[in-house]
């Protein structure tokens, strides 16, 4: 009896309830996406919206060590606009991005396809050898380059000594940009090396089938095919190296006890909101650096946008 | 599980309740002391006896920020003599890295330290900014007679506030190889000039060797020679006004010697405290180092190699005869604004400072230069010979150059500035051999009008 009647009602119910079940699991499905997203948005709301915001508002106003705090208006951004250290800088992370990011992203490209090409003997090794300076935290590569690069002691300028050659001078004002350009190329070659081989390896065999078929050799495949497949990937490793040399900072920061001389404290933009904010406690002027640093980076991602896809439609 | 559990919350409460307890009994006791226990012009109010004895036998946690090594011995010693305070030390980093943190903590207005290591140089930097407690109202006025005349100096504000209690100090003098002054005939130089020549003779007999490394980068020393010239470049009349003096005659006496000789390839100017630094004292690079107090002890650690060949001798003087110097360094204990408990931040201070065996440990563990006239005077300190110094008293030596610094000597209220832009302009004429007395009124005016920009009455 028991049975029959909750039959019924299961009978009774059976269309409503296949209803309230799909309605349940839109419902679900929705608040379970929020759910898993929420721990991202709270992280991200607390860690770098809110932080943005307050660093927005603190870039509006002028607190000095006599006298307090004062409205400024947009008074720290004209000061900004004006300021020769600060566009020394913004100029000196653009040669460094221009100059750089091709050369690294040259020699990634070659070393995936190397990789790929199955031709490597020992790839492994290569792979990893090629990926492990960037496992090496900054401050110890630094301090290794900086050992390398010694005017007196470093095995380089002894090597000069030996043969009776005056020592390159890596530290000084001339070199140094491109001997940070040669730290910063050995860190991250092997980091944008295996996003490019990530990428390669989505290349479905097919069309090196297809290729070979049509008679084209490695070197073909490689310009061919796999290039353009990587576009995609190419175009993140520039971007990321857009970030990265803009917002230059800890490779001429350890490098400054080296050269304090060289390294002032407008070397990189980076350095000098740091500086203006913790040597001259400048914090306000700090935030609208940090502000139009940012601006140039958003603009010089979108210029990198426009001519990458124009290129890929053309 | 369940009861276990439920008996830690009861504990913790527990814990709690009497964390609140103590906080309060804390509050209750430091309230003779006054709200404005420091910061204003205004002297606050003396606190008791009847309440500092109170206040050092109810339980209390103090935090305290110092870099110094071990010095959890000579807090160990504070807290035998007073059972009902347990001071957590913390290392927050050495010299800038320290600062930085402690002014965000007092900025973020929490985290912030009971007491903190605040060097001489940046005692006024901090004072500025309300962020020590004048000690007066702890009895710190009546421990000024222990202490070396000038470095009480040197913690003590416009208005006679005590800012801190001196730790340590770094008169200045000069180690020198005894080995390359035999070996090229230099005899031990009295005045500047005997030691110019000796930097040009010695230089053209191996270009190799310099008379000595004046630091591009080392403005604590540039200071120090300041200080032994006599020249002030900085004064603080009043808290809102500051006398800029970069630029002065003297001054630039001094850039035009140092200049001269580093244009002349007779003196280096590399950065110092770097590897290469290192390496160049191991190898015989440099002929002397003009340093401190705490140089010698620190240059037998660094410089292990050469061992034996090091002497001491007070720095070259600028007119024959004369018997004065600088110093460099040098750090003490402050109180921090803020605390909950400023009578035992304040007798922690007194305490590890002031205390014989306290100090005294400073002295032969820590190998911190004394600042109080008792182990100044004090035969075990003084008369140990150092092997590494061929068995000379170098204690000796600085303890008495320690009486001929200059006591009216006076550090800006935002030194990180004035070093930054020493290094961007007296320093890197150093570096590039350019013209080290122009640089000088570059400092002159850019930090002129970083002051000014800061809402300074600036007089020159």
């Amino acid at each position: 009896m028991s049975i029959n009647t909750t039959d019924q009602r299961l009978e009774a119910l059976a269309p409503s309830r296949s209803e309230a079940r799909r309605r349940r699991r839109g419902v679900s499905h929705a608040s379970t996406g929020y759910l898993f997203v929420a721990p991202f948005m709270l992280v991200f709301l607390a860690m770098l919206v809110l932080p943005l915001i307050y660093a927005a508002y603190l870039s509006l106003f002028r607190e000095r060590l006599i006298g307090g705090t004062v409205f400024a208006g947009l008074e720290n951004y004209t000061r900004a606009l004006t300021d020769p250290k600060f566009l020394d800088g913004v100029g000196r992370v653009a040669l460094f991005f221009l100059i750089q990011v091709p050369i690294m992203l040259v020699i990634a490209l070659l070393a995936a396809l190397a990789i790929d090409s199955g031709l490597l003997r020992m790839a492994k090794v290569f792979r990893l050898g090629i990926f492990l300076p960037y496992a090496v935290p900054g401050v110890v590569a630094t301090l290794m380059w900086g050992y390398l690069y010694g005017p007196d002691f470093g095995p380089f300028a002894q090597l000069a000594d030996k043969l009776g050659l005056a020592a390159p001078k890596f530290l000084s004002s001339d070199w140094m940009l491109g001997s940070l350009a040669n730290v910063v190329t050995w860190e991250f070659t092997g980091y944008n090396m295996i996003i490019l081989y990530a990428a390669l390896r989505a290349v479905p065999h097919d069309l090196y089938e297809a290729a070979a078929v049509d008679g084209a050799g490695a070197i073909r495949t490689a310009w061919s095919i796999k290039i353009p497949a990587l576009r995609p990937a190419l175009f993140v490793c520039l971007i990321f190296s857009v970030i990265g040399s803009f917002q230059l900072f800890s490779e001429p920061w350890l490098m400054r006890t080296l050269a304090p001389s060289v390294i002032d404290s407008g070397y990189t933009p980076n350095v000098y909101a740091y500086t203006q904010a913790f040597t001259g406690q400048e914090v306000n002027y700090a935030a609208a650096v940090s502000f139009l640093l940012g601006l140039v980076i958003v603009i010089v991602s979108y210029a990198v946008l426009l001519v990458t896809a124009r290129r890929s439609r053309s | 599980m369940f009861i276990n559990r439920l008996s830690t919350i009861r504990r913790r409460a527990a814990a709690g309740t009497a964390l609140v307890l103590a906080g309060s009994l804390a509050l209750a006791a430091c309230g003779g002391g006054g709200d404005d226990s420091g910061g204003g012009a205004t002297q606050a109010q003396a606190v008791s006896q009847a309440d500092i004895d109170k206040a050092m036998s109810t339980p209390t946690q103090l935090t305290f920020w110092t870099w110094v090594p071990n010095i959890q011995k000579e807090v160990d010693l504070f807290q035998k003599k007073y059972p009902a305070i347990k001071v957590k030390v913390v290392n927050a980093g050495q010299g800038t890295p320290h600062y930085t943190k402690l002014r965000t903590a007092l900025k973020a207005g929490t985290g912030a330290p009971d007491a903190a290591q605040i060097e001489f140089q940046y005692i006024p930097t901090f004072s500025l900014t309300k962020s020590l407690v004048d000690l007066r109202p702890y009895g710190a006025e009546g421990l000024k007679d222990k202490f070396v005349p000038w470095t009480w100096n040197q913690v003590t504000g416009a208005d006679g506030q005590v800012w801190a209690i001196p730790q340590d100090s770094g008169p200045m003098g000069m180690l020198y190889r005894k080995d390359i002054f035999d070996k090229y005939g230099i005899t031990v130089p009295k005045t500047w000039d005997e030691f110019a020549a000796a930097a040009r003779k010695l230089h053209a007999a191996d270009p190799k060797v310099y008379m000595t490394n004046l630091a591009q980068n080392q403005a604590g020393v540039w200071f120090g020679l300041l200080w032994q010239a006599g020249v002030k470049p900085f004064e603080n009349p009043t808290a809102e006004s500051v006398k800029v003096n970069l630029n002065s005659d003297e001054s630039k006496k001094l850039a035009d010697y140092w200049g001269g000789l580093i244009k002349d390839g007779a003196v280096s100017a590399d950065a110092d405290f770097n590897d290469g630094w290192y390496q160049a004292l191991n190898r015989g690079k440099y002929a002397t180092w003009l340093t401190a107090a705490w140089g010698p002890v620190f240059l037998e650690g660094s410089a292990k190699a050469t061992s034996g060949k090091w002497r001491a001798a007070p720095l070259p003087q600028w007119e024959a005869g004369q018997n004065v110097s600088g110093n460099w360094g040098g750090s003490t204990t402050a109180v921090v604004q803020g605390t909950k408990n400023p009578i035992a931040a304040a007798k922690l201070a007194e305490f590890i400072n002031t205390d014989p065996e306290s100090t005294k440990m400073f002295a032969t563990e820590q190998f911190l230069f004394p600042v109080t006239k008792a182990l100044l005077a004090d035969t075990s300190f003084v008369d140990r010979p150092l092997t590494f110094y061929g068995g000379q008293t170098v204690n000796k030596l600085f303890a008495g150059i320690s009486d001929t610094v200059d006591t009216k000597f006076q550090w800006p209220p935002f030194l990180d500035q004035s070093v930054s832009d020493w290094n961007e302009t007296v320093g890197k004429s150093f570096a590039n051999k350019s013209d080290s007395s122009a640089a000088l009124d570059q400092w002159q005016e850019r930090i002129t009008k970083y002051a000014e920009n800061q809402g300074f009455k600036v007089e020159q």
